[in-house]
């Protein structure tokens, strides 16, 4: 059993892309939706494959081994013994986001053969989609940072393309545009960081050993020089950790560069469960765990910014989620305040033991374990949304309100989503956002107490967005000349499979993730922590209380009254904080407007002036000494006589 | 007893009054005659000096006759040049002469 | 006979073909013809040049010949090519033909001053005598004005005369600085090769002698390669120029002041590359990131482009001045993905203002619906640009960066990061060109009916297209192939990288 086959994971949704790309022109609509989502088919049963035999194979001294099936030099660099690669790796987390990934893409594709059709575009829009799935895949599978960088790339790509699928409609260009600068500039924070831990440890690979004892100055000289190590360990190597971690923010829209995400919902809604709830947004996520060793290792201070920086976003997104009316900016703000769980969880690991303590490192498999079900019960709520949109044409709740009669299906599985991501017993967010809570409270109780806060408030806005859609004022006259209707089995199919593993994953299988993934590799049982667990229970429960109370009737007193006591803040978080007006302030008014907009003047004026001046110095100067050249033969006689003269009284002298 | 102190005054003025003439007049025709007065000026003293210091050889005889003969092949063309600057601009000043320097 | 010289047969033999022929077709006929030859030339001695290698001839220049021309003056016509030429040769290769395709519709005149420049370029590239390549180097920069100034566009005469001057004011300080080594080295010999190794008459030049000799070379080829503040010909150049001209300028011409600035000034003058470099680190430090901010407000997307150019080009000159084998390496990658995506580039924006008779990018609105293909390969081109992993301009600036950060001070680390900068204002301005022009919906009626790319112009495109993503898909035989040309100039380096520069401040 050598994995070799892994290799058509990633090849297989390429010559889709491929295929699709360049004989999408030739192709009907049905044909090239079924062989995208054929081609995905098979790919999703070969990651099934993949972690099924890698879950079995045995385990050496209690840990699943690292298999690298394929690694060869992509690209040589000639200095410092460094080499940008190419290949497979094959571990833990690598083949949960292998079955994250296929699963969801392949419920996407399915899901888009209904919500797309007839779509202008629709054989782009499924070649974009094969581009992707094999970009985040290459990205999991990444055997070194530099791999990951480059994947990381190329989904930033397929995300700009995919949320600028509609391209004819400025906000979606403006979106995508906008998703992905931000992206890049964080990204540039990332290269930086690869390029300091490159330097420093000699090696771009995910394999630390070397790395560790090489840091640790025990066996100088294996790939680079000692002091270059001495200097890496101390200052060097957790400042390039952060640096990528700010790539990582980027990706996984942490605050201050989460601005793009809520704009990204401008792109198709099957697209939105893709990429901006279940895999690319999760990327950041991904790479601090890919990083963790090192983190905990050399950088346990550092990994507290990031802990902190998690819940902020965490609070800030919820804050704003619970204000706005768009129901997909909703879901965004939900999504950039969950993945901040998973940064926090990873965040509070603590550095006692190294990553060597399964105990200590609990937030790890908390948070690798919340980006497992977030995945699963975000892209039901976004499929749902999308059914929704799909019924209503329109994005925004006053268009909707009991829409529960319309659309049976829709509604129970958004109501188990959100009962998921609200946290109650028995569905899969319940048990994942618990050992968040407990990694959290073990860390420091305060930031027990946010997070359990913070739970709260999600179940809180999640509740206001279903009762806003589903039950709450209906919007009769729209209604009535636009009759939404249930969507057809195509979406709703995928709805009920991701539905059902939310529901099933916690409870089929108690404890059975940390078997697989867990910090040290070795397994870790789960086991419910009830003062933790019933603690956030009882506070989810009057969260939704809370929000049935305000939201469900059909008139909404107390959410008036509430607008109109603090119509302040109710404005200021509606308009997320006025952040996206700061950025814009400051890259188009002081970047483009001051910096690039004076340069260009300084170029055209002082720098092209100057050559001007020489130029038109020369062409002055050759017309004031042409006069000498009169062309009047007597006064060049004159002269001439004048020189014959001076020259002979020079000789008689 | 006229020594060649009395030619070389006459051609000395000679000279200098074709210089005179070619650097004051407006008429090529009288600057041309000018030139004349400078080139037989030349030619007198190639007359002169074969005669008193060297009177055994021929060479400056010769020298003066193609002198003369070039002035007077040089002549014509310039004369055939002012017709026809003359036929263009309608007089042969040449202060009107200037449009080579463009 | 060597057959290196063909690449400057071929071109006068087109030249006199041409000269003789009547008629559009056989004009054509004689293009296609002559351009294939010698694209297939190129990629013969690319596969040839690999094979000599792989079956072990580590001699640093293969395939040399040398032929005495003016003895007195020690002038001989030498040829040579090393892993850095052959990349280059295909590169011009690529582009000569190429640009013949996007120049379908023009006359007789016009090919005959293509032919020519093709012919100064491809001298360039094969000479490894000082002096040829010097002659070379002028009879490429010669037709440039007439091209520009007889067949361009806007201020024509203008832009043809402000490049020929800024271009010929270059060559001027080149010609001393060539001089400079010439004599330097003792007067023997003008052979390259020679004068690195100190053989065949030559010795080592002063390093006093190196300090003066290197900015006049160094300034010499850099304004070719649009080095800061010596790049505003560029623009103006770029924006007259007709299409195929743009193209071979910026995906040609420019590259001959990168490699002159390896080959000559690093090279020959490495105590003094090593003593001065921080100068001009700053300089092109400030011009990768200065083109990439002055091209965020540009409105013509050829003005546009050329500043892109600026940057890119900026990047070149910053990655050989870093002096290390990565950051060279780099470099050359740098010069063939900039060559071809710029080139395809101005074939595109050539082609939309062909149609559309404008480049203003206010004017322009959704031709991704009137005229996909050169949408597609116009976005293609902008993704190459802003390094698209899987095209060739992620991997040249990879390898520059990693190359960059080899050099552990504090000012190498600024500089470079700044640099790095850069890739992120390449994100802004291409998005928002590509946003503006090939987004949203078509509101001028005159350009609703525009009709897509010609067969000529769709070959061309793909040509270009498939080489950019091939570099990038598959750049390890090119890197290597490169690295170990690149070597014997780090030898040079490494002889004197011990000594640390005197004269920098931030040292």
């Amino acid at each position: 059993m050598n994995f070799t086959y892994t290799i058509f994971i990633l090849l297989l949704p390429f010559f889709s892309f491929l295929i699709l790309g360049l004989a999408g022109k030739w192709l009907s609509h049905r044909t090239a939706g079924i062989f995208g989502t054929l081609v995905l088919g098979v790919v999703t049963v070969l990651s099934y494959f993949t972690a099924f035999e890698y879950f079995t194979a045995d385990r050496v001294d209690g840990v699943f081994q690292t298999l690298v099936p394929y690694n060869f030099v992509w690209l040589p660099f000639f200095d410092g013994g460094l080499h940008f690669d190419l290949g497979i790796m094959l571990d833990p987390i690598t083949v949960m986001m292998l079955i994250v990934i296929s699963t969801v893409s392949l419920m996407v594709h399915i899901y888009s053969f209904g919500y797309m059709h007839g779509e202008r575009g629709f054989q782009r829009y499924y070649a974009y989609l094969s581009l992707f799935t094999m970009s985040m895949l290459g990205l999991v599978m990444a055997t070194n940072i530099f791999q990951m960088y480059m994947f990381w790339e190329l989904v930033g790509v397929c995300s700009y393309l995919l949320i600028g699928f509609y391209y004819t409609q400025a906000p979606a260009v403006a979106a995508s545009k906008k998703a992905f600068i931000v992206t890049r500039f964080a990204d540039l924070g990332f290269l930086i960081g690869i390029l300091f831990y490159g330097y420093y440890t000699g090696s771009f690979s995910f394999d630390f050993t070397n790395t560790a004892v090489y840091l640790n100055g025990a066996m100088p000289g294996v790939g680079a020089d000692f002091s270059k190590a001495i200097a890496g360990a101390g200052f060097i190597l957790p400042t390039a950790l952060f640096l990528m971690f700010v790539g990582g923010a980027g990706k996984s829209a942490m605050f201050p560069l989460h601005i793009w995400l809520p704009d990204a919902m401008e792109g198709p809604t099957p697209v939105s469960a893709l990429i901006h709830a279940a895999t690319m947004v999760v990327a950041g996520v991904f790479q601090v765990a890919r990083m963790f060793p090192l983190w905990i290792q050399y950088a346990p201070e550092t990994l507290h910014i990031v802990a902190w920086i998690g819940a902020f976003t965490a609070f800030y997104a919820a804050a704003v989620a619970c204000a706005q009316s768009d129901i997909k900016r909703v879901l965004a703000f939900s999504t950039i305040s969950q993945i901040a769980f998973m940064m926090v969880a990873l965040g509070v690991c603590l550095p006692e033991g190294g990553y060597t303590d399964n105990h200590a490192s609990l937030g790890y498999m908390a948070s690798m374990y919340h980006l497992f079900t977030h995945a699963m019960f975000k892209a039901t709520l976004f499929l749902c949304a999308g059914c929704i949109i799909h019924a209503v044409h329109s994005n925004e709740m006053e268009f909707m309100g009991g829409m529960r009669k319309y659309m049976p299906i829709t509604h129970i599985t958004f109501l188990i989503a959100c009962l998921a991501i609200s946290g109650i017993p028995p569905f899969s967010g319940f048990f994942s956002k618990d050992e968040i809570l407990v990694a959290a409270f073990h860390y420091s109780s305060a930031m027990g107490w946010i997070m359990t806060g913070i739970a709260a408030m999600t179940a809180f806005y999640m509740f206001r967005l279903y009762y806003g859609i589903f039950w709450g004022t209906e919007n009769v006259e729209y209604h009535e000349h636009h009759t939404p209707h249930e969507s057809p089995a195509v979406m709703t199919i995928p709805l009920i499979l991701l539905t059902v593993i939310t529901v099933t994953v916690g409870w089929i299988l108690p404890g059975s993730f940390g078997s697989f993934v867990s910090a040290t590799g070795e397994a870790y049982h789960i086991h419910l922590d009830w003062s933790v667990a019933g603690t956030s229970i009882v506070i989810a429960v009057i969260a939704i209380a809370l929000a049935t109370y305000i939201y469900s009737g059909v008139r909404q007193p107390i959410a008036e009254k509430m607008k109109a006591t603090f119509p302040a803040l109710h404005k200021w978080a509606y308009h997320r904080f006025y952040l996206d007006e700061v950025y814009q302030f400051v890259t188009h008014r002081i970047v483009f407007g001051i910096f690039s907009r004076s340069f260009a003047w300084f170029d055209r004026h002082v720098v092209d002036g100057f050559f001007n001046f020489l130029a038109w110095g020369t062409n002055a100067a050759s017309y004031s000494i042409r006069t000498l050249q009169s062309g009047r033969v007597q006064q060049y006689a004159f002269v001439f006589l004048l020189g014959v003269l001076v020259l002979i009284l020079m000789l008689i002298i | 007893m006229i020594t060649i102190n009395c030619f070389l005054i006459l051609s000395a003025l000679m000279l200098f009054i074709g210089v005179y003439g070619f650097l004051t007049r407006r008429n090529t025709l009288a600057i041309l005659i000018s030139i004349e007065l400078m080139l037989n000026a030349a030619d007198l003293n190639f007359a002169a000096f074969n005669r008193m210091l060297f009177p055994e050889g021929q060479e400056g005889y010769f020298f003066t006759l193609f002198s003369v003969a070039i002035s007077a092949a040089e002549t014509a063309i310039a004369i055939a040049v002012m017709i026809n600057v003359y036929r263009n601009l309608k007089n042969n000043f040449v202060e009107n002469l200037d449009k080579l320097k463009w | 006979m060597n057959f290196l010289s063909l690449f400057v047969l071929i071109p006068l033999l087109m030249l006199l073909s041409l000269w003789l022929v009547k008629g559009t077709k056989g004009i054509r006929a004689v293009m296609v013809v002559g351009s294939s030859a010698l694209l297939a030339l190129s990629i013969y001695l690319t596969f040839a040049f690999l094979a000599e290698r792989a079956a072990g001839n580590t001699a640093e220049m293969l395939y040399t010949a040398s032929f005495t021309w003016f003895e007195p003056l020690h002038i001989s016509y030498s040829v040579g090519v090393d892993g850095i030429s052959v990349a280059m040769l295909l590169l011009s290769g690529v582009i000569v033909f190429t640009g013949t395709f996007v120049s379908w519709d023009m006359c007789k005149e016009y090919f005959l001053w293509f032919t020519l420049l093709s012919m100064g370029v491809f001298g360039f590239f094969i000479s490894i005598d000082l002096f040829m390549m010097f002659m070379f180097y002028e009879i490429a920069l010669i037709p440039m004005y007439l091209l520009i100034g007889v067949w361009g566009s806007g201020h024509k005469e203008y832009s043809a005369m402000k490049l020929t001057l800024m271009l010929m004011g270059a060559s001027a300080f080149l010609m001393l600085g060539i001089f400079g080594i010439f004599y330097g080295a003792g007067g023997q010999t003008f052979n390259l090769l020679d004068i690195a190794s100190h053989t065949g008459g030559a010795t080592l030049i002063e390093f006093s002698q190196q300090c003066i000799w290197f900015p006049f070379v160094f300034v010499g080829f850099g304004v070719l390669g649009a080095m800061f503040p010596f790049h505003t010909w560029s623009p103006d150049g770029h924006a007259s120029a007709p299409t195929a001209v743009s193209m071979l300028h910026a995906g040609v011409l420019m590259k001959l002041g990168g490699y002159g600035c390896f080959r000559v000034a690093i090279y020959l003058l490495p105590d003094a590359a090593n003593e001065l470099s921080w100068i001009f680190l700053i300089l092109t430090g400030t011009g990768v990131v200065y083109g990439a901010l002055s091209a965020c407000v540009q409105t013509d997307l050829k003005y546009l482009n050329a500043y892109s150019s600026v940057s890119h080009c900026g990047m070149v000159l910053f990655a050989i001045l870093m002096l290390t084998s990565t950051a060279s390496t780099g470099a050359i990658l740098q010069m063939l993905s900039h060559g071809l995506m710029t080139a395809l580039f101005f074939a595109v924006i050539g082609m939309i203002y062909h149609r559309a008779h404008t480049r203003d990018i206010r004017e322009l609105n959704g031709l991704m619906r009137i005229i996909p293909f050169l949408s597609v390969g116009f976005a293609i081109a902008g993704l190459a640009n802003l390094g698209l992993p899987g095209l060739s301009g992620f991997v040249a600036e990879m390898t520059i960066f990693v190359g960059a950060f080899q050099n552990a001070d504090l000012f190498h680390r600024v500089l470079t990061i700044a640099a790095c900068t850069s890739i992120v204002v390449a994100a802004v301005y291409i998005l928002r060109m590509v946003g503006k022009i090939l987004y949203g919906t078509n509101v001028n009626p005159d350009h609703a009916k525009l009709h897509d790319a010609h067969w000529e112009e769709r070959l061309a495109i793909i040509v270009l297209i498939a080489c950019i993503a091939g570099i990038g898909l598959a750049p390890s035989w090119l890197s290597n192939m490169i690295d170990a040309s690149v070597s014997p100039v780090m030898e040079q380096i490494q002889a004197v990288a011990s000594t640390v520069s005197k004269s920098n401040p931030f040292l």
